[in-house]
């Protein structure tokens, strides 16, 4: 068991008497209550617990909370600035109604983020790659492709 | 005779459950999910209570009974024993609209959609209604659950009664205020205007005064023209977006209660098999873990097998300490099923009889009589529904209380089981519906929930069990495979004769002539009601794998086979595949008048032209290119679509486009509505290109998403959707979508390749997407 400090949304955490081998996803879930970020698979084969780590989208599930530790961690609870002020992916979101069971989106999302940050305006083809580790079970490909390029239209790196 | 071999009650729609033999009879699915006994009746009577809101304001609750009994109670309502509300609507004096949504939200949209039906009745604008998800009680909401696309159906009369009687009244309260007939007043999003004067109220203004009114009778009050719709039929997006895309808890998984602990059930790999003896004093050492024992079970796969329950105060540690579990299970009663033994069987079996047989006509004699024949075996995987989010529950027993936050298609039924399994009062059992992470029929069952509470009733504080993706692989309630032995008799180019010889299963130590769920098959499901010569012959293969009920029941995999087969016997022919198509339905008209079950064959006729026409049928194409055509009808919705694709010399398949025509008479919301749809498209390209649950020695080979692969972003073709606008009642698009991807997509590859494919997923015949 160890204490762990690491940054979550802006804010210093401190997790204590955790195993240092739990994966940063169930660190976030049970310990810190963050429960945006999904369990789909752990196995890093379905990207639902995409979370950024300074600021690259990587596989939280897969990830022991002890190899992150010192660093800045960002969840789907803070990809926007304020509730008001939501991430031009988070907008585009809604105006495409790109959810169906939504169980998958936090973490297309945090992918989808992190894609916009290195390339602004990708094209079908760059999306349909840098995607292509989340898995939607519901099949909502063809919105998330058209929200990522609004989004991008929209200045979505910021 | 044809329409006797055709009738509608051989189920287009929903499943049957296994312990009706053929296809005599329907049930609901969730009925059939089921299966020990019938609920407590509970009575329906008219019941429709007003009382004032605490702030002032209106509250409608109603039950719309039905049959002339429904309102013969009076008496009872005075007493106070009241059947229940169906559905719910508040009117705040400070102008607050709040609409219940009553079913489970799965993903279809029914969170969204039903109460924009209630929204559009009311005559209130859709932005001033706030949504809410309705608590589970049978008594004041009906019937709550997520299945069969029955969600549409079922409540599209009661919901539009529901909001116009409330409009009613707040116009009739209008009226009176006025002083003017209620004919010179009319409901206009959210305001009485009166007709004459240009004067308006807001429905708040009326609130009060509409909460003293007598109430109509809910067949009394006029419903609107569907050319007066404001709000059905517009693109409205989901009521949970915001807090979706914010990460705000929503589903079973997410609960978190004070003091909760994290639990997992470990069952046997072979289905059936019962613990013995663990390492259970090694497991309590183990970090973080609280307890852990082993659960007898009842036996009944559909509530409670026998397992080994960690619970521990983090999920990570119950998952390391699983990890560390032996167990000895008494395998004597488990199954030894393997999967390529039934293949081989269904093989050797195919030229016999079948166990039970069903003619219309004389297939034989026509297949003696024939010009031509053609003979095919075609063969379908068991799948699993691989929810994205695994099956979950959380559970509180205190108080003498269970107390339940499930993820359940079915909450409903979930009260008996627990009585069934852990010997609970149903009345003390409290449950609490959440958003689900995918559905597809699997949390019809609600064996996670029983197992949950099973773990609660030891412990004394809130416990999640959370299933790994590995034991929710494998522990599913499967689609069941299945093969078919098929000949099709050809005179003078003409469809004279279909035999289908249908090998399924049937449950291991039964009488062997039940099938299993969702593994029976109904002549309605053919579909070609100008052959007139028609033989159904099926055989059970004894099995003890759990079976279930996967989106589009039996018509997920029957609607492949038969469009392939159909396009077989026009190639076979020399034909047009939308010519020979067409000619299978003959002249327009309802097999069954009046029963919507009962394919219309003018419906089907009107979409298979119209995706012919918007897929460029007949068009030519380039080398390596090919195009291919299928429909059906199913769960109401009739369906047809035209698949492009592009195959390589490695045989590499591209979809590159698929064309979809749909009559669903009206649809209610178009984003959730064309969501469902895509959505069906892709799911069924993640089945044909490489799905199939694999079993040896009864034990399920596949684990997680490397071996059982869902389609990726890159797979999508383009995807267009055309409706036709009709003026039939809407169904539900959960499901009627899905059944013709496959076949339009396979007999596209043989228009490419000349390669037909007769087992599923392709990937088997050597092709990959």
């Amino acid at each position: 068991m160890a204490t762990i400090q690491l940054k979550v949304n802006q804010e210093g955490r401190e997790l204590r008497d955790i195993d240092p081998a739990t994966p940063l996803l169930w660190a976030l879930r049970d310990h810190l209550g963050l429960v945006g970020t999904k369990y789909g698979c752990g196995k890093g084969l379905c990207g639902a617990c995409t979370v950024h780590i300074n600021g690259a989208a990587i596989r939280s599930c897969s990830m022991p909370v002890s190899s992150v530790a010192g660093q800045s961690v960002t969840t789907i609870e803070g990809l926007a600035p304020d509730r008001q002020n939501l991430h031009p992916l988070q907008e585009a979101w809604m105006e495409h109604d790109v959810p169906q069971c939504g169980y998958c989106q936090a973490g297309q999302i945090m992918n989808a983020a992190a894609l916009l940050q290195s390339t602004p305006s990708p094209s079908d083809e760059e999306i349909d790659n840098a995607m292509s580790g989340n898995l939607c079970r519901c099949g909502t490909y063809t919105r998330i492709r058209a929200a990522i390029h609004t989004a991008a239209g929209k200045g979505g790196a910021s | 005779m044809k329409n006797q071999f055709y009738r509608s009650d051989l189920i287009p729609d929903i499943d049957m459950p296994a312990e009706f033999v053929h296809w005599e009879n329907r049930m609901d699915v969730e009925k059939a999910a089921n299966d020990s006994s019938s609920g407590p009746f509970i009575p329906r009577r008219q019941f429709l209570k007003l009382s004032g809101l605490a702030g002032g304001g209106l509250v409608l609750a109603f039950s719309l009974g039905r049959g002339p009994k429904a309102a013969a109670s009076p008496d009872k309502q005075a007493s106070g024993e009241y059947f229940a509300p169906n559905a719910f609507i508040q009117i705040a004096k400070d102008g607050a609209i709040v609409i219940a949504a009553k079913n489970p939200e799965v993903g279809q949209g029914v969170k969204t959609f039903l109460p924009m039906i209630i929204a559009e009745e009311l005559e209130v604008p859709w932005e001033s209604v706030t949504v809410k998800q309705s608590e589970i009680d049978l008594e004041r909401f009906g019937r709550q659950s997520a299945g069969g696309s029955q969600s549409t159906p079922r409540n599209w009369d009661l919901l539009r009664q529901t909001g116009a009687v409330a409009r009613t009244m707040l116009v009739t309260a209008a009226a009176q205020t006025w002083g003017v007939s209620e004919s010179q007043c009319k409901a206009d999003q959210g305001y009485v205007v009166n007709r004459s004067t240009g004067k308006r109220l807001a429905y708040a203004e009326l609130a009060s005064a509409a909460a003293a009114l007598p109430i109509p009778e809910k067949d009394s009050v006029k419903l609107k023209d569907r050319s007066e719709y404001k709000l059905l039929g517009k693109f409205i997006p989901g009521v949970d977006n915001r807090a979706l895309v914010t990460g705000q808890p929503l589903f079973g998984i997410d609960q978190k209660l004070p003091g909760m602990l994290y639990a997992v059930y470990v069952k046997c790999p072979n289905f059936g098999g019962v613990a013995k003896q663990a390492n259970l004093d090694v497991i309590r050492k183990r970090p973080g873990v609280v307890d852990a024992f082993i659960i007898e079970g009842n036996g009944n796969e559909l509530e409670l097998m026998s397992g080994v329950a960690i619970v521990a105060k983090s999920t990570h540690q119950a998952f390391q300490a699983e990890k560390a579990l032996r167990v000895i299970w008494d395998k004597s009663n488990a199954s030894d099923n393997s999967w390529e033994a039934y293949k081989a069987e269904a093989l050797s079996i195919g030229p016999k009889a079948g166990q039970i047989s069903d003619e219309m006509g004389d297939a034989e004699a026509a297949l003696a009589q024939a010009d031509q024949t053609v003979e095919s075996f075609y063969t379908y995987p068991f799948l699993s529904h691989a929810n994205l989010e695994p099956q979950n529950c959380t559970a509180w027993f205190h108080d003498g209380k269970m107390e339940i936050w499930a993820p359940s298609q079915t909450p409903q039924n979930v009260a008996r089981m627990i009585n069934s399994a852990l010997d609970i009062d149903p009345s003390d059992v409290v449950i609490h519906q959440l958003r689900i992470g995918g559905g597809f029929g699997r949390r019809l069952m609600n064996d996670f929930v029983v197992e949950v509470c099973a773990i609660a009733k030891e412990i004394e504080a809130p416990v999640k069990l959370t299933w790994t993706r590995e034991a929710d692989m494998a522990h599913d309630f499967y689609r069941p495979g299945g093969f078919h032995h098929l000949k099709g008799a050809l005179s003078q180019g003409r469809w004279t004769g279909l035999l289908d010889h249908f090998v399924s299963f049937t449950p291991e130590g039964g009488d062997g002539k039940r099938p299993v769920r969702g593994g029976n098959l109904s002549p309605d499901l053919f579909q070609f009601p100008e052959i007139p010569n028609l033989r159904l012959d099926q055989t059970f293969l004894p099995s003890r794998v759990p079976t279930g009920f996967w989106r589009a029941p039996r018509s997920c995999a029957v609607a492949w086979v038969f469009q392939s087969f159909a396009n077989e016997m026009a190639v076979a022919a020399g034909r047009d595949h939308l010519e020979f198509l067409l000619e299978q339905f003959g002249e327009p008209r309802w097999l069954e008048e009046g029963e919507r079950r009962a394919l219309h064959t003018g419906r089907a006729i009107d979409v298979v032209e119209l995706a012919a026409k918007k897929g460029d049928w007949g068009n030519p194409m380039s080398q390596g290119q090919g195009r291919g055509l299928a429909f059906y009808f199913s769960h109401l919705g009739y369906f047809a679509q035209v698949a492009e694709v592009t195959v390589d010399a490695s045989n590499r398949v591209k979809i590159d486009r698929v064309v979809v025509a749909a009559d669903v008479g009206l649809l209610l919301n178009k984003s959730g509505g064309e969501n469902q749809v895509e959505g069906s498209v892709v799911d069924g390209i993640s089945t044909l290109a490489g799905q199939e649950i694999t079993f040896e020695d009864g034990e399920v080979l596949e684990t997680n998403f490397d071996d059982y692969p869902l389609s990726r972003m890159a797979s999508t073709p383009k995807i267009e959707m055309h409706w036709l606008t009709t003026d039939w009642s809407p169904t539900g698009l959960g499901e009627p979508a899905f059944p013709p991807v496959a076949g339009a997509v396979c007999n596209a590859i043989f228009d490419a390749t000349g390669h037909r494919i007769r087992t599923m997923p392709i990937s088997k015949e050597g092709f990959h997407i």
